[in-house]
């Protein structure tokens, strides 16, 4: 491609290993997470072809999703799941593929330890059967998620096959106000444009309110890319994500680290670059979100209330608002701050990273999770936990009244023993609110760490500017 | 892979946006390690009750459409998880093409690594065709992947688009590993050429 390009160009450009007739790529994979779930399948098309992994220093495999969040000193209980994990053991052995085991201080969620490695670096492509792979786009680094067959694909030739994404552009300008977290700029985003909004588009997010974020923000806003339709999401490597990759264990060092740097920067996007579509909001209106409905984009400020089907015109909409109002248990019009809450949980790929745990225990210290709700806390890694402990903040969650649990993806999906049972209504800091998402009956309310925190010590959904 | 040709079969309507992999596939079913079997619990939160016995109004419970092998459905189809359980239970069940107005990136992708054709057509025409199968004894449509045509009841005929080398693919039933696989010159020739230029680029080598 000649003239400026994006950030998503320059990635795009620089992997093409080669392009058919009809403008699909080979696509260069840089990085290859496996987990436990979306691979077995894979391994086992590999064997039954006689084919190897072509490069398994460029694989990383961790178990996340099944793995129970208790001691797992003496194994997993559920035989299905500790199947899966077995299986994925057996695997990596068998075909050479790095690995962190369960009762490794590295293991995490998958999303959680390649950036906190430095596995995930600016500049790459990065794959992992699935879809919250996003979240390292905030590294500056082309990040989607795949499927089983592909992750096969990926495990055989390192390649994938891929028609390329369009460009989008999402600009959050100006600063948003105190109070409000990287989890309420991406669900105002999410509302704003629908969870259709980025189908078929790389979204790459810009304005001073994204370049302000830290990385865990910029990690929470390109994880939930997905949840807005996207392939991807990716924020501009900056000093800011420089600083933060500096000295991780699988980061370039010294003068090959400088030597990296001087081509991370050159990646951020040419001046008169051109996006197929551009969406701008203005940060200073952004108020801590929630929830209501059983899709992302259902969100509204936490001082709203819960919409009236009736206003909506569309009747195929209305239909549906009105099933999620079934569903979620909620009458139009009653006050979102009225909602009482059951569970609380606080972790996930989007928001189980240390500065989460931060801010939920700034919340918690000194007050008490209200009688009747119960409130998990799930650091992302056992690093992030490790972490969480040097600092006394696990002390503040226990006295709070928080479980203080090990890592893992847990309540984000219904595929462990950290469930919702029907009916519970939780205030959840994870991705997706989608029906039974989070047990069969459960109702989720997305929300920040510090809304979640809020809304353990409220046992309703609260402010939490009220509690900073 | 099974081939793609033409297929005339039963369609269901299922005239909802937004149906996510959550509903398709709940993630207490993907702690299989295989790829067939899914099938019963396809839709499992819509089709069965909390006691597991069918709900007798979901399309998929009513005859003929236990036997569809085509599903239509609204805006938005698979969004969500990356999860290709959701193809594997929709093929378990036995469906081999899905007409909607647009469908989630990951999934659609998933669809065609599994012998499953989706196809994007307006929302009218969506309507229209879901008016087309609602008496169940007229259910069937027909399609044509090589002229890239949805025959409807009445004959006539409604075109769609698919990219050459997915419908290449489909109709041959090939394994697009092997199609890669025949590029391996190339990509070893990439990787040298990135050693060089980004020599501090670092491998994963686990102590």
């Amino acid at each position: 491609m000649s003239g400026p390009r994006t950030l998503f160009d320059k990635i795009w450009d620089a992997h093409v290993v080669e392009q058919l007739p009809d403008g699909t790529c080979l696509l260069y994979i840089d990085r290859h997470l496996v987990h436990e779930v979306t691979s077995p399948q894979a391994f086992e098309g590999l064997r039954a072809t006689g084919r190897r992994v072509r490069r398994p220093e460029a694989t990383i495999a961790v178990a996340d999703h099944n793995i129970p969040t208790s001691d797992r000193r003496r194994g997993i209980a559920e035989p299905e799941s500790r199947l899966q994990v077995e299986t994925l053991e057996q695997n990596v052995a068998a075909f050479g593929v790095p690995y962190f085991p369960v009762l490794d201080e590295r293991q995490g969620i998958v999303h959680i330890i390649g950036p906190e490695q430095g596995i995930s670096l600016p500049g790459m492509t990065i794959v992992c059967g699935d879809s919250h792979t996003s979240t390292h786009g905030a590294l500056g680094a082309l990040a989607f998620g795949i499927g089983t067959s592909e992750v096969e694909h990926v495990l055989a030739t390192q390649t994938l096959l891929q028609k390329r994404a369009k460009n989008m552009r999402i600009e959050v300008a100006g600063r948003a106000p105190a109070g409000t977290s990287a989890k309420d700029i991406i669900l105002a985003i999410i509302g704003e444009i629908g969870t259709a909004g980025g189908t078929g588009h790389v979204i790459e997010f810009t304005g001073e309110a994204i370049r302000a974020l830290d990385m865990a923000g910029r990690m929470t806003v390109c994880n939930m890319a997905i949840e807005a339709g996207a392939r991807a999401g990716l924020i501009a490597p900056d000093e800011t994500t420089f600083d933060w990759i500096k000295g991780r264990p699988y980061a370039p060092q010294g003068a090959d680290f400088t030597a990296a740097v001087s081509y991370w920067r050159s990646l951020a996007a040419d001046p008169g670059a051109t996006y197929d579509k551009t969406v701008r909001l203005d940060a200073a209106a952004i108020a801590p979100m929630v929830s209501w409905g059983t899709s992302p984009e259902r969100v509204a400020p936490i001082t709203g209330a819960v919409p009236d089907p009736a206003a909506e015109p569309d009747p195929a909409k209305r239909a549906e608002m009105q099933r999620m109002l079934t569903y979620m248990g909620l009458q139009p019009g009653q006050k979102l701050a009225e909602i009482p809450v059951d569970v609380v949980f606080i972790g996930s790929c989007t928001n189980g990273r240390i500065e989460d745990i931060r801010a939920a225990a700034a919340i918690a210290r000194g007050r008490h999770v209200a009688a009747g709700v119960r409130a998990l806390v799930v650091p992302g890694s056992g690093l992030v936990k490790k972490q969480a402990e040097a600092e006394g903040l696990d002390r503040v969650l226990v006295e709070a009244g928080f479980e203080w649990r090990e890592p893992g993806c847990s309540m984000c999906l219904g595929m462990n023993p950290d469930q919702l049972t029907p009916g519970q209504r939780a205030a959840s800091t994870s991705n997706r609110n989608f029906e039974g998402r989070q047990g069969p009956g459960g109702r989720t309310h997305l929300v920040s760490p510090a809304m979640a925190a809020a809304a353990a010590i409220a046992g309703r959904l609260a402010d939490a500017r009220e509690f900073m | 892979m099974e081939k793609f040709t033409t297929l005339t079969a039963i369609a269901a309507p299922l005239p909802l946006a937004n149906v996510d992999t959550d509903k398709i596939i709940p993630a207490r079913f993907l702690k299989t390690i295989r790829r067939s079997g899914l099938g019963v619990h396809l839709f499992d939160t819509l089709r069965y009750d909390e006691h597991g016995a069918e709900r007798p109004d979901f399309v998929l419970n009513r005859a003929p459409y236990r036997r569809a092998q085509i599903l239509i459905a609204h805006e938005n189809f698979g969004c969500g998880s990356s999860r290709e359980h959701a193809p594997w239970a929709l093929l378990d069940f036995g469906i081999r093409a899905v007409i909607a107005p647009d469908f989630a990136d990951i999934f659609y992708n998933n669809c065609f690594k599994n012998g499953i054709l989706p196809i994007r057509l307006p929302r009218e025409v969506c309507d229209a065709l879901m008016e087309d199968v609602s008496p169940g004894d007229n259910a069937r449509l027909t399609i044509d992947l090589a002229r890239q045509v949805v025959v409807r009841p009445n004959g006539e005929e409604v075109a769609f688009e698919i990219d050459p080398f997915r419908k290449h693919l489909l109709q041959n039933g090939l394994d697009d590993i092997g199609q890669t696989m025949a590029h391996a010159g190339a990509i070893d020739a990439f990787e040298q050429n990135r050693a060089a230029a980004q020599p501090w680029l670092p491998k994963i080598a686990l102590t």
